[in-house]
C-alpha cells in the first residue's frame, strides 16, 4: 500500500486543509465564484471539505454586467447542483448608486470598478473571510501573496507588511473592519487545474473550448464582438476559431485562436504554451508593470 | 479515492510524486538571481511575455544585461529599490517533476523570510561565491536552515570559473562548511548536505554536466533535484491527526452522523486504529477513514479527510489523535523552545502571548529568555541582555495556561512548531520549535 498521496491530492489537501481552517475561525466566510475554472475548482473543494453537511460559507458573485452569457448560464446550473443560493454582488448597481463612476470611450472597462462593488459586499454582508481562486503563478505580485492575506478596514493590501507564513500553521486573526483574502489554490498553476478538471470530470462553461466567434483585434488581443464593447474605427469583427484560457469580464478577456476542442487538447496546449495565460488574454495586466499590483493594493481579487 | 490516472493516452498523466518544494538562499552577489534564471530558462518555466517584460523593464533602468532577479522581484518598491522584500514563490516543471521555490531574498529582513520559506522546504539551496567561501551570510544561511531542519541542504558552490574550476578550492569550502554544520549547537540528525562545483552564469553543472570539470562525478543540481526523495518522511513515525471542524449535518438522511474533519499531519491512520485524543487523554478507536471519494483503509500523512470514532465523545476542534502503541506526544504546560522572532516589537518576558500549535491556540507567557544565538556562528550569547528583536532567534521558556500535546520539533516538525501571535492585534510574533 502507498504511503505517498501524488501531485493533485497533495495540491487538494493542502486546499481542503486551508478552507477547514479559515471556517473554523472566521465567523462569515464568503466563497467568491465567478464560473471560471479556477473558482469551479474551488466550490469542487469546498464541496469536498465539508459535506455531507451544508457549505458553512456564503457564495458570491461579483457581476460586472459585462460577463458571458454562457458563463452566466454555467454559473446558476452550477449553484443549482450544489444546492447552495448564490450573493450577487453588482457593479451596474454600484454605478446606479453613484458608488463608482463608468469609465468612458471604447477601451471603457468595469474591471477596476469591481473592487469598491466587492468591498462594498464584503462591508453590507460583514463578511470577514473571502475565499478566492487567484494563483501564484498567475502574476508576479500574486507571487509575493499569502495564502492567508489581511486587508485593513479600507480593503487594501499592503505587500510590505505582510504576516510571515510558517510550516501549515494558518494564522486567520482579524481585529475589527480588517477582513482575510484566502486562496487556496496558491500552490496551483494553470496546468494543474486542468489537470484537476480532467481528473474529478469537472464541467468547465463552453468558451473554454474552441468556437467560431465574431472577434476582432486590439493591442493584439482578440476581443469578443459585442455590444458590451465599443470598436474603433478599423476594428473589423471578423470570424475565427478561439477559445478563453481566462473568463473575466467580457471588455477585458481576449481570446486565443485554437483549435483545442476537447479538455485533452486544451492540456495538452496548456502543457506547451509560451505565454501566460495573463499575458495571453489580459489587458488590464498590460497597463503597467505594477498593474496587478496596484490593483490588489485597491482591494481587488 | 480518484486515482491520478489519465484517462487517454494522449498526455501523460499527473505526476505521482508531489512537487518538491525548494527554499534558495543568496543574494544577487552569489549570483542566485543567475541560477534561478538559468533553472527556469532551461526548464523553460519563463513564458515569453514574461521574458519580454523583464527584458523591457530592463531597458528602462539602464541596466546592461537583462535582469533575471526582475522575474521573481514583482513588487513596485521591490522593482523602484532594486532589492528583494519578501518570499517570491515560483514553480516550473520538467517531465522528471514540479518544482515550487520559495525565494528568500539575501539582506533585508533576512531571517525573517529565511525562516518562511525554509519552514515549508524539502530542500534547502544555499549559494556560496567560491571565492569567498563561508562567509558571514552563508554562515547565517546554514544556521537558520538547520535549525528549521529542511532534511536535504544543496550547497551550490558558484563562480568556479573564476578559480580555474580548480578541485582544491572547492573542497575547501565543501570541507569549511561540513564542519561548520557539523559543530552547530542544534538537536536532531544533521541533514543530507550535496555539494556542486557551478557556474551559473556559463551552466556548468545546473542543467547541463561541465567538461570543466572532469574531477566531478556527481549529478547536476537538476537531476540531483528531480532524484531527491523526501515524500515518505512525514509518513513514517507516529500518526498525528489535527481536527479542524466538527462536521454535523443534523439532517434527515444524516440524523447522527459527527465526523471529525481534519488532517493526517503526520505517520499514517487505518481504520480500526485504537487511538487517544489529547489533550483530554480519552480513549477510542477509529470505525471509519471518510472522504468525498470514498472510505480509505489507510491515510498517509497530508490526506485531508473526516474520521469517526467508536463511541459517543466531546472531541472537537484543537484535538489532536495519536495511534496507541506508537510514541505518543507530551502533554506540557512548561515548554523548552527556539523562537524565531518575526516582528517589529519585541519579546517580552512575562506578557501573555497566543500559542498556536497544530489547530490548537492557548494562553502562554514567555517565563525567560535562556540565550540568545549568534545567527553567524550558531553560538550561544551569554544572557540575554539585547532581548529577543525582529530577526533574532532565542531558546525561551514558555509556560501554557493549558496543557499542550507536543513533539520535539528534531523528531515530529509537524507538531513540534508553534506560532506565537499577539493576542490583540493578531500579528504573527514568532516561530517556535519545541525542543523539550
Amino acid at each position: 500500500m502507498t504511503l505517498t498521496r501524488g501531485h493533485l491530492s497533495s495540491l487538494e489537501d493542502e486546499a481542503i486543509f486551508i478552507l477547514r481552517e479559515v471556517v473554523a475561525t472566521r465567523a462569515r466566510p464568503v466563497l467568491l465564484f465567478s464560473a471560471g475554472k479556477d473558482s469551479i475548482v474551488l466550490l469542487h473543494l469546498a464541496v469536498k471539505a465539508f459535506r455531507p453537511a451544508r457549505l458553512p460559507l456564503a457564495i458570491m458573485h461579483v457581476d460586472t454586467g459585462h460577463n458571458f452569457p454562457e458563463v452566466l448560464a454555467f454559473r446558476d446550473a452550477r449553484l443549482a447542483e450544489v444546492g447552495e443560493p448564490l450573493v450577487v454582488a453588482s457593479v451596474q448597481k454600484s454605478i446606479d448608486d453613484g458608488r463608482v463612476v463608468e469609465e468612458r470611450g471604447p477601451r471603457a472597462s468595469r474591471n477596476r470598478l469591481q473592487s469598491v462593488t466587492l468591498l462594498d459586499a464584503i462591508a453590507a454582508h460583514k463578511f470577514d473571510a473571502a475565499f478566492g481562486g487567484a494563483r501564484r503563478d498567475e502574476d508576479r505580485a500574486r507571487a509575493k501573496e499569502r495564502i492567508i492575506s489581511l486587508r485593513d478596514e479600507f480593503g487594501q493590501w499592503e505587500p510590505k507588511n505582510q504576516r510571515p507564513e510558517l510550516w501549515e500553521l494558518y494564522n486567520t486573526h482579524v481585529r475589527g473592519a480588517e477582513h482575510l483574502r484566502v486562496f487556496p489554490l496558491s500552490n496551483w498553476t494553470e496546468l494543474d487545474i486542468w489537470e484537476y478538471v480532467r481528473r474529478e470530470r469537472l464541467a468547465v462553461p463552453s468558451i473554454y473550448f474552441a468556437h467560431t466567434r465574431e472577434v476582432f483585434a486590439r493591442d493584439g488581443l482578440l476581443y469578443a464582438a459585442t455590444s458590451a464593447v465599443t470598436r474603433l474605427p478599423g476594428e473589423v469583427p471578423i470570424e475565427a476559431e478561439v477559445r478563453f484560457r481566462t473568463v473575466g469580464d467580457m471588455t477585458c478577456t481576449g481570446a486565443i485562436r485554437s483549435s483545442a476542442r476537447t479538455l485533452e487538447e486544451i492540456l495538452r496546449e496548456t502543457a506547451t504554451a509560451t505565454v501566460t495565460e495573463r499575458g495571453a488574454t489580459r489587458a488590464d495586466d498590460k497597463i503597467g508593470e505594477a498593474a496587478m499590483e496596484d490593483r490588489k493594493r485597491e482591494g481587488y481579487f | 479515492m480518484a486515482t491520478e490516472q489519465s484517462t487517454t493516452d494522449l498526455l501523460p498523466p499527473a505526476p505521482r510524486r508531489r512537487a518538491l518544494r525548494c527554499a534558495t538562499a543568496g543574494s544577487v552577489d552569489d549570483g542566485k538571481s543567475t541560477l534561478l534564471g538559468r533553472l527556469l530558462l532551461d526548464a523553460k518555466a519563463i513564458m515569453t511575455d514574461q521574458l519580454e517584460h523583464v527584458e523591457e523593464a530592463s531597458r528602462r533602468r539602464g541596466y546592461a544585461r537583462t535582469d533575471l532577479a526582475l522575474v521573481t522581484d514583482g513588487l513596485r518598491a521591490e522593482r523602484e529599490q532594486g532589492i528583494t522584500i519578501d518570499v517570491a514563490w515560483r514553480y516550473f516543471a520538467t517531465p522528471a517533476r514540479r518544482f515550487v521555490l520559495a525565494d528568500a531574498p539575501g539582506h533585508v529582513q533576512y531571517t525573517r523570510n529565511m525562516v518562511t520559506a525554509a519552514s515549508r522546504a524539502d530542500v534547502a539551496i544555499v549559494l556560496v561565491d567560491v571565492r569567498h567561501g563561508l562567509v558571514e551570510q552563508t554562515r547565517r544561511h546554514l544556521f537558520v536552515t538547520r535549525l528549521l531542519g529542511v532534511a536535504a541542504i544543496a550547497v551550490v558552490v558558484n563562480k568556479m570559473d573564476h578559480v580555474g574550476y580548480a578541485y582544491d578550492v572547492f573542497a575547501k569550502v565543501r570541507e569549511d562548511i561540513s564542519s561548520y554544520l557539523a559543530a552547530l549547537p542544534l538537536p536532531g540528525p544533521i541533514p543530507e548536505v550535496t555539494f556542486f562545483p557551478v557556474s551559473a552564469l556559463v551552466g556548468d553543472n545546473v542543467v547541463e554536466r561541465s567538461s570543466a570539470t572532469p574531477w566531478y562525478d556527481g549529478p547536476t543540481l537538476l537531476s540531483y533535484l528531480e532524484g531527491l526523495d523526501v515524500e515518505e518522511r512525514a509518513s513514517r513515525g507516529p500518526a498525528r491527526f489535527a481536527v479542524q471542524w466538527v462536521i454535523r449535518p443534523q439532517n434527515e438522511t444524516h440524523p447522527d452522523y459527527r465526523g471529525y474533519a481534519g488532517r493526517v499531519l503526520s505517520g499514517a491512520l487505518r481504520k480500526g486504529d485504537a487511538v487517544t485524543v489529547w489533550p483530554a487523554g480519552l480513549h477510542s478507536t477509529i470505525v471509519r477513514l471518510e472522504t468525498f471519494d470514498g472510505d480509505l483503509a489507510l491515510a498517509p500523512a497530508g490526506t485531508a479527510l473526516t474520521v469517526h470514532l467508536a463511541g459517543d465523545h466531546d472531541v472537537g476542534r484543537g484535538d489532536l489523535i495519536s495511534v496507541d502503541g506508537e510514541a505518543q506526544p507530551t502533554l506540557s504546560r512548561e515548554i523548552e523552545a527556539d523562537l524565531a522572532w518575526v516582528h517589529p516589537s519585541q519579546a517580552n518576558v512575562g506578557v501573555p502571548y497566543l500559542l498556536k500549535h497544530g489547530t490548537r491556540e492557548v494562553r502562554a507567557v514567555l517565563g525567560a529568555i535562556v540565550h540568545v544565538y549568534d545567527v553567524a556562528t550558531g553560538a550561544h550569547t551569554s544572557g540575554a541582555s539585547g532581548g529577543l528583536t525582529m530577526n533574532g532567534i532565542a531558546r525561551v521558556q514558555l509556560r501554557t495556561a493549558d496543557p499542550v500535546p507536543v513533539d520535539a520539533f528534531a523528531t515530529r516538525r509537524e507538531t513540534g512548531s508553534f506560532l506565537l501571535l499577539d493576542p490583540a492585534s493578531g500579528a504573527t510574533l514568532a516561530a517556535g520549535m519545541v525542543r523539550s
